[in-house]
């Protein structure tokens, strides 16, 4: 081992205590990380083939390797690394040993100095939390906070009570009578009792609806506390969905079901029902049978069943249902207006042009028996 | 319209403040899987891989068909797992014949893919292949040491950062005290060639030497093998700088029983327990006590003298 200057030589190897300081600073520690680099060293260049096949001799040992394939080149290569990493670690651990240790049961405890590489970090930082309304407004008018008792002396009982919780202080429920006062607030028949329990829901949730607009503000500057999720509930009517898909009740799935079931050659009647399902409202088919034998005051049934069929036929080529009010109103207008433009043409212009009467083209004019 | 959710039973409460971006963080946990086609010696890596980080690794068996870390589309997968398993390092084998014995290792920043390097296994030996005396296994969950050999950790970039993604995945928890006598192992890295590394991790036997430091020897126990860096996405400029982001000093920590004022400056408060005045032992130095020992010794030594002549008389 290489000497140093006034340096204590040991009986086993010559190994001195002040030679690691020079070897030290070659060596990029970090005894954060426990980490040392050897920018320095430079390997010679890897032969092309790490495998050389070479015929072992039967009977000799080879450490957890193939007989038949012997790697040379790579046994000298891990053997250098190990050596480099030898004189590495020993440079680190002489670092740290050095550092002012405490004895523990354990061990001896050595405080390590923080990583001096710089690795990214797994989360974000937190950002500072908006200041909610409450405390701005306090902040403004100077309030400051005040710590509170668990126990308070009430003075209905004059006992000692707990703020919040079992039997407390002041609870909305201990008050036994409350005089009905004719004042502007109360009217004559109103129930006291009642009236305070909607006041107080009512400050509830005017306190819940702060508390949300509270988070929504912190959310917004990215500052929501972990615990804490925002869930959208309805999406936005403006926006690629549209409307927002609505929840099927249970009626107007039990609606499905039967329309569903009427689809079928039997009308649903023999279906298979699941326990619990209620019979379907439109069971079986309707189909009217007309009598065999017609009576005298009625005329021909069969003529009435099949005029109402070829009513709705026709009905159906023509666009829309006939409202013959509607339709005469319709009708009337549309002549006016004609009219009307006439008499303008007439009065601009100097040639009186006759225009051909058209025929009104609507099929409301159309009547039926 | 918004709504608020939050956890209904405390133990989800903690378990969320657990994963919560904190100030200083927890250590770094890692999510091995692989791909649709694995070879032999990619599963024993991963297995092995595993089984180096048991303490904070998570391994999946299934393949998954949909992740290609470095496709745009293929890491919604690797994104969502992260979330779930609150693993913000990931390991990714895959086997192809174009990329054979294929390592994606990656990280994330905020559950979304920081950076990736793609390396390729060679030259796998594994641990069952080192012969060495048993009772030098490195134990679960020890700090290793590093050592990074070669001048190509400093000049070549993609070596950089494979060395940097190295120490991020086997370092562990970050520790202020260390036990020295729990040494046990180290990773050595070195740089072959400009896109080779030997990775080889040993076990340290700490021998005696004359001086207070012990002289280190390295013995090969665990896997060994040579990462060729295949392709490597650096992360980008912006997301960097958010990743790196430290705030000097750390939260102020509230003292107790502790207040300043402007007239008599710092004054502090000490809280005494009530004195238990009827159990209290009474000292055996007062003087009054002094006299009846005495008393009593003579009356003893008297005793004594009488017996004795009483037995010289009857002898």
């Amino acid at each position: 081992m290489r000497d140093c200057n006034g340096g204590r030589r040991r009986k086993e190897e010559g190994f001195c205590v002040e030679s690691w300081q020079m070897e030290a600073e070659k060596y990029q520690m970090d005894l954060g990380n426990l980490m040392a680099s050897d920018p320095t060293h430079h390997f010679e260049s890897v032969p092309s083939s790490r495998f050389v096949t070479v015929i072992l001799r039967p009977g000799s040992c080879s450490q957890g390797v193939s007989p038949g394939k012997f790697r040379l080149s790579e046994e000298e290569l891990t053997r250098a690394c190990l050596e480099k990493g030898t004189e590495l670690v020993q440079a680190i651990a002489n670092a740290v040993f050095a550092l002012p240790s405490t004895d523990d049961r354990d061990g001896p405890i050595v405080r390590l100095p923080p990583p001096t590489t710089t690795l990214p970090r797994e989360k974000h930082l937190l950002k500072p939390k908006p200041p909610t309304k409450w405390e701005l407004f306090a902040k403004m008018k100077g309030i400051k906070k005040r710590k509170k008792d668990k126990r308070v002396f009430d003075e209905q009982t004059g006992t000692w009570k707990r703020r919040h919780g079992y039997d407390r202080v002041n609870d909305d429920k201990d008050i036994p009578i409350i005089e009905a006062k004719l004042s502007d607030g109360n009217e004559p028949g109103e129930d006291p009792f009642s009236k305070r329990k909607a006041e107080k829901k009512q400050r509830v949730e005017k306190q819940e609806k702060n508390r949300l607009q509270n988070l929504k503000q912190a959310a917004k500057a990215g500052a929501l506390p972990s615990h804490v999720q925002l869930a959208a509930t309805a999406l936005p009517i403006t926006g690629t969905h549209g409307e927002a898909p609505k929840k099927a009740s249970k009626e107007e799935l039990q609606n499905v079901a039967g329309m569903a079931a009427t689809a079928t050659a039997s009308g649903g009647k023999f279906d298979k029902k699941l326990p619990g399902e209620k019979p379907a409202k439109h069971a079986g088919k309707y189909r009217k049978f007309l009598p065999v034998v017609e009576g005298k005051g009625m005329s021909s049934q069969e003529k009435q069943q099949t005029a109402k069929i070829l009513d709705q036929l026709m009905s159906k080529s023509s666009h829309g249902m006939l409202d013959v009010n509607k339709a005469v109103t319709m009708f009337n207008v549309k002549k006016e207006k004609q009219r009307r433009k006439e008499k303008e043409h007439e009065t601009s212009s100097a040639a009186i042009k006759l225009k051909p009467k058209k025929k009104s083209l609507k099929k409301s004019s159309k009547k039926k028996h | 319209m918004l709504k608020l959710k939050t956890p209904k039973t405390h133990r989800a409460k903690r378990e969320i403040e657990k994963r919560a971006p904190k100030f200083v963080e927890n250590g770094k946990k890692t999510l091995i899987l692989h791909g649709t086609k694995t070879s032999g010696v990619l599963n024993t890596v991963l297995t092995q891989i595993y089984h180096l980080k048991r303490d904070n690794a998570v391994k999946y068996t299934k393949k998954n068909e949909n992740i290609r870390p470095f496709e745009s589309g293929g890491e919604t997968s690797l994104e969502f797992f992260s979330l779930k398993t609150d693993c913000s390092l990931f390991v990714f084998g895959s086997h192809s014949k174009k990329r054979p014995n294929n390592l994606v290792l990656g990280r994330m920043f905020d559950h979304h893919i920081y950076d990736l390097v793609e390396v390729g296994v060679e030259n796998f030996r594994p641990i069952e292949s080192f012969e060495y005396d048993k009772k030098l296994t490195p134990r679960i969950g020890s700090k290793p040491f590093f050592a990074f050999v070669g001048e190509g950790f400093e000049s070549v970039e993609e070596l950089k950062h494979l060395k940097e993604v190295l120490l991020d995945l086997f370092r562990g928890e970050v520790v202020e005290n260390l036990n020295l006598a729990g040494i046990d192992r180290v990773f050595v890295c070195t740089a072959l060639s400009s896109s080779t590394v030997f990775l080889t991790h040993c076990a340290l036997r700490l021998k005696r030497s004359g001086t207070a430091i012990p002289r280190m020897e390295l013995v090969e126990v665990g896997p060994s093998m040579d990462l060729v860096v295949r392709r490597h996405r650096l992360p980008n400029d912006s997301l960097k700088k958010e990743a790196m982001k430290t705030t000097s000093g750390q939260p102020k920590k509230k003292i107790k029983n502790v207040s300043s004022d402007v007239l008599q400056g710092k004054m502090g408060k000490i809280y005494i327990p009530d004195q238990k005045v009827g159990g209290i032992t009474l000292s055996s130095d007062v003087k009054g006590l002094k006299r009846e020992r005495r008393e009593a010794k003579k009356r003893k030594v008297g005793i004594e003298n009488e017996a004795k002549k009483r037995k010289t008389a009857a002898d």
